[in-house]
């Protein structure tokens, strides 16, 4: 399960319309608490897909190395990851797959349709290592 | 001694550390040390073949050390090393 604020749930959503019809990223910082993960802030990313941002994400390993630093700092650990499916459902992508390495982490995902923030999905990456790792549909408690 | 900062996905692998203290004075020998130390955490950082797994970035305090010597740049006793998995993905089918 992933809990989250009302208002880190809005900032997530809300980043996805404002880089409509690109899709946005950022982190989820917080505490892992057993097999949830508990968000108490989030991090807007650029994305540096600037070749193809309407179908395509990535975060600047430099940024998250930043975040990661301030978030220790603050007592907080990155718990997870945010992004927007433009025009797109909010279902994980071979590609988001493919591209997923956190295991034990939250993947979100927000479809944007025709700028509009829709659904939001949260899927955890589970599994021991890059062979089994697979995604894992996980409920959302927006508090 | 240089601190490496564990990704938390790693840590389980770690002792449950969020970073590890090795003795070292390149980055080769801390992540050498590091995997000494945890032998769990080699096949998460390594191909069989010992080469850094091409979605593992490693950085030296803010420089990602692919642009400065790689596993050979020297490390500080004050560096820190961050192990950083690659966060990408996006709704376009591969």
């Amino acid at each position: 399960m992933l809990k989250i604020g009302k208002p880190a749930y809005e900032q997530v959503r809300r980043h996805g319309e404002e880089t409509y019809p690109h899709e946005c990223c950022g982190v989820l910082l917080g505490q892992m608490d057993g097999d949830s993960r508990a968000v108490t802030s989030i991090a807007r990313c650029g994305n540096t897909r600037s070749d193809s941002p309407q179908n395509r994400y990535n975060i600047d390993p430099r940024e998250l190395v930043r975040i990661q630093r301030e978030g220790r700092v603050r007592g907080e650990d990155i718990v997870g990851f945010y992004h927007s499916h433009p025009d797109h459902p909010a279902r994980w992508s071979q590609t988001d797959l493919a591209e997923a390495h956190w295991i034990g982490c939250s993947y979100v995902i927000t479809s944007v349709e025709k700028g509009k923030a829709v659904l939001t999905n949260s899927f955890e990456l589970a599994g021991t290592d890059e062979n089994d790792k697979k995604f894992v549909d996980e409920k959302i408690d927006v508090t | 001694m240089p601190k490496i900062q564990i990704p938390t996905p790693l840590r389980q692998y770690a002792g449950k550390e969020p970073a590890v203290e090795v003795k070292a004075a390149t980055v080769g020998e801390a992540l050498y040390g590091l995997v000494a130390r945890h032998p769990e955490l080699r096949r998460h950082l390594y191909t069989d073949d010992g080469k850094l797994r091409a979605f593992v970035n490693v950085y030296l305090n803010d420089e990602d050390v692919r642009y400065l010597q790689k596993e050979a740049t020297a490390v500080k006793e004050t560096d820190s090393i961050s192990i950083v998995p690659s966060i990408a993905g996006g709704s376009a089918q591969r």
